[in-house]
């Protein structure tokens, strides 16, 4: 049963990973989209694709962090207390983020709005890499079992700050893959080169830095490398054919699937990180998946919250993505587009707004129902596997 | 099981962080809980706004249901960073209380997250999809974030409750070693604190809507817009206001019962005994009352119906183990005895003006009531909070575990805590700032609409909107 819940956390994860990932990618992207004028029309288009679901996003977050709690309350104890300074500066990142986004957009004067832009932008990439230190030090076995102690070296490892980098640069890659997408369905043309271009140049360094990290591992702790290239070899390998596949096709043109693809690099990462430590959930402790600290009706209750969010909120989100698929989402309620106070003041055409989306454009939505059908059924065999 | 035992060690640690630890705590709950109750009770006002606009063709209703709308985004997504802080916290500040009692506590948190989940995909759909799904959809799409705000709110307070009066699980040697999970989400405090909440979260709401449309009435702006917004959140909130009353007086007799020493610090009951007076206000220090009014006889009388009614004092338990501050308990159990009694009588004055004359009271002492209504309830309810908090003490999980043994051993709480302080403020200013200039602008766009003597106003609006777009 503890078994069962790991791989429900590992799914939470990964959800979390490849649906809130791509949001915090997307305030990278806008942080690094320049000036004012010339960065109108990409922020634009993340704007539009962001707004109505990251919220929805978000709280993946937030059911990870109590499923850890609830069944691992051990484990979770020490990580919190052993990493609190990375993980208290990822949550403020999460809150700048969040404050910054909203306030953006009801804000009407440029210069307001560049602050909050800015307070939404930089802490969308503080976070994810904080994140992944906190990722890298449980994985390299930096948390001890009854940690009474915040450490600082513990996140400040070489493979730890790899890891943040990678998940930064992962969280690029997933943002820029679905704007393609999403530039391509709206028949926004420049907009697709410009993010085709940063899709590759992320997917390039997302590669680099996992190779790097994978490295450093061989040298640093070379139990885990060998349990990376033992069992987890193949989601290893996964996940490199997957980021050399979206380079290929980002490259010839089709974005046909390149999401899916992107979504399904990102979890075979997770998932080769999960099963390398299987089933030891603290690495170089006697913490496991069994043993820290939850009872069986605590796994079973879980287990039943995990199937009603199978039931309740897959079938939501489906409907949610659906919607913002064929853009019925958006435009405000005072009938107002969000960033009408930039449009007026420039006064320039949009691409972006430019037309209702033609009904040949439909499909992009089945293919974004697809991915999350294919990550959810992916999410759902895996949880069977490690039985 | 080298490893158990080295967690017991630490579980047992007294942690000397903890009262910086709940000076956060405190901040950002409370912080946290003002936004919490617009996310809970908000959208069923907007929806109700709504129902009227398309059931009777009101297109002031549709105006304020569009208009709040906009606010209900912002507060949202501030309350879902906000919640998202608390979650952290938990473990960042509590985690003797999480590596103990986590799995225990941490079902119906779990529950707790399907809901946010409904709530935040439905809040995404149907805060942006205002212009272009038709007009019921729409409504029905706000219907589970509605829906869901209620049953989160019910699931958070089982924790809260389960604190109070802990059980549904049993402990050898220090470890869970089963938990019943129905018991610990219904704890026996939960019949009373879940409808408590959340009845003061549509309080919170219903007034603080109305208030801010009683302002504009009290400058001037006699207005229907202005008659209606304030009726759709004063109405709900008034009705409520006595079934409130009477959870909290049922909630206080069981808290009297479930957690006496609580009760003893709200109603200043030193020793067990009979004959107990009441204080209204007073400040306990070493032993004597001063500036209090004190009511013989009647906190028997309300505990048990009967003068002789016997009422446990602080004086059961060691010194230890009562709540450090006790006049800050009773102080704020009777601010919201007396805010609750006073947005009573409020309504009260409203439905005898409005049953015997068909209107609202015009008096301007009825209007500048119930633009203070919306701060008085926040107050009430943050009082309510203080007392069931402050009165556990020295307890986080009443009876078995202190605040102490469950806070961080980790030093610097005092800096997280300088820290959030100044960041909360920041965003508390920011958020009222971004609805005051909302305000502004609608204000500015109705003086635009005058203009435009015939045809709806809306319609004109969006056309005006979508041939800027293009």
């Amino acid at each position: 049963m503890g078994d069962a819940v790991g791989a429900i956390l590992l799914a939470g994860i990964t959800l979390y990973a490849v649906l809130g990932g791509a949001d915090f990618g997307g305030g990278l992207w806008d942080l690094l989209a320049g000036t004012t004028a010339r960065g109108r029309a990409p922020r634009e288009l993340i704007d539009e694709s962001i707004t109505p679901i990251w919220e929805g996003n978000h709280v993946w977050l937030i059911f990870d962090l109590v499923i850890f709690w609830t069944a691992f309350p051990h484990a979770f104890a020490s990580v919190m207390t052993a990493l609190a300074l990375p993980i208290w500066l990822a949550v403020g990142g999460i809150v700048l983020r969040g404050t910054g986004f909203a306030f953006r957009k009801e804000i009407t004067r440029l210069s307001l709005q560049r602050t909050a832009g800015a307070a939404f932008a930089l802490s969308s990439l503080l976070t994810p890499f904080f994140m992944g230190t906190v990722v890298g030090a449980i994985a390299t076995g930096a948390v001890p079992a009854d940690a009474s102690h915040a450490s600082l070296a513990a996140w400040t490892s070489p493979t730890a700050l790899l890891a943040g980098f990678v998940f930064v640069a992962a969280c690029g890659f997933l943002a820029a893959v679905y704007l393609v997408v999403e530039a391509g369905r709206r028949g926004d043309r420049p907009m697709r080169v410009y993010f085709t271009r940063r899709a590759q140049g992320a997917a390039v360094a997302a590669g680099a830095l996992s190779l790097a990290a994978l490295f450093e591992v061989q040298n640093s702790d070379p139990a885990f490398f060998n349990r990376l290239t033992g069992r987890a070899l193949p989601l290893v390998v996964l996940a490199g054919v997957c980021g050399l596949a979206d380079l290929a096709l980002l490259t010839a043109g089709p974005t046909k699937g390149i999401r899916a693809i992107a979504a399904l690099g990102v979890a075979a990462v997770i998932w080769g990180w999960g099963v390398a430590q299987y089933p030891v959930l603290l690495p170089r402790t006697a913490v496991t998946l069994t043993n820290a600290g939850a009872t069986q009706a605590t796994f079973v209750a879980l287990v039943v919250v995990a199937i009603a969010a199978v039931i309740l909120v897959v079938p939501s989100f489906a409907l949610l993505y659906a919607l913002q698929g064929r853009q019925m989402l958006g435009g405000g309620e005072q009938g107002t587009p969000p960033a009408a106070g930039s449009h007026r003041s420039t006064g320039l055409p949009s691409a972006a707004h430019a037309e209702p989306p033609a009904p040949s454009h439909r499909p992009g939505s089945a293919t974004r129902g697809v991915a999350l059908g294919l990550v959810a059924i992916a999410a759902i065999a895996r949880r069977r596997s490690p039985r | 099981m080298h490893a158990n035992g080295m967690m017991l060690l630490a579980a047992a640690q007294e942690s000397t962080q903890d009262v910086p630890a709940r000076a956060q705590m405190a901040t950002t709950l409370g912080f946290h809980i003002i936004l919490a109750c617009f996310g809970i009770a908000f959208p069923s006002i907007v929806l109700l706004a709504e129902f009227i606009g398309l059931r009777r063709g009101n297109q002031t209703a549709m105006r304020l249901a569009r208009r709040w709308s906009q606010v209900m985004g912002v507060l949202v997504a501030v309350g879902a960073v906000t919640g998202t802080v608390l979650s952290f916290e938990m473990g960042l500040l509590w985690p003797g209380l999480m590596r103990q009692y986590g799995s225990v506590l941490g079902v119906p948190f779990g529950v707790e997250g399907l809901f946010f989940f409904l709530e935040a995909i439905f809040a995404g759909i149907y805060l942006w999809g205002w212009r272009r799904l038709p007009g019921w959809a729409h409504w029905w799409s706000g219907m589970p974030i509605a829906v869901s705000g209620i049953f989160g709110a019910i699931s958070v307070i089982a924790v809260n409750a389960w604190m109070n009066t802990p059980g549904g699980f049993t402990e050898k040697n220090g470890q869970i070693t089963s938990v019943d999970v129905w018991q610990v989400f219904f704890p026996r405090s939960a019949i009373y604190e879940m409808p408590h909440m959340v009845l003061a979260a549509y309080m919170v709401a219903g007034f603080g809507v109305a208030s801010v449309y009683a302002v504009g009435i009290l400058r001037g702006r006699r207005d229907r817009y202005h008659y209606t917004g304030f009726a759709l959140g004063f109405i709900p909130a008034a009705i409520l206001t006595p079934f409130q009353i009477f959870v909290g007086d049922t909630a206080a007799r069981a808290i009297a019962h479930d957690q006496p020493v609580k009760f003893a610090a709200m109603e200043y009951v030193p020793q067990t005994s009979r004959q107990v007076p009441e204080w209204l206000a007073g400040v306990y220090v070493n032993g004597h009352v001063y500036a209090g009014i004190k009511i013989p006889y009647l906190d028997s009388l309300l505990v048990g119906f009967g003068p002789g009614t016997k009422v446990i004092g602080w004086d059961s338990v060691s010194p230890a183990d009562r709540p450090p501050v006790v006049w800050l308990i009773h102080l704020s159990f009777d601010v919201m005895v007396g805010l609750g009694s006073l947005l009573l009588l409020v309504g009260l004055w409203a439905a005898w003006t409005g049953w015997r004359r068909r209107r609202w009271p015009r008096p301007l002492l009825f209007w500048a009531l119930g633009a203070v209504s919306g701060l008085a309830a926040i107050v009430a309810m943050e009082c309510g909070w203080v007392v069931t908090e402050e009165g556990r003490q020295p307890w986080v999980v009443y009876g078995l575990q202190t605040t102490a043994q469950a806070a961080t051993t980790n030093g610097g709480v005092l800096a997280s805590l300088g820290i959030v302080i100044v960041v909360y403020g920041v965003i508390g200013v920011a958020t009222i700032a971004i609805l005051l200039m909302l305000s502004r602008r609608w204000r500015r766009d109705d003086r635009d609409d005058d203009s435009v003597p015939y045809g709806p106003p809306s319609a004109v609006a969006d056309r005006a909107a979508s041939q800027v777009e293009s």
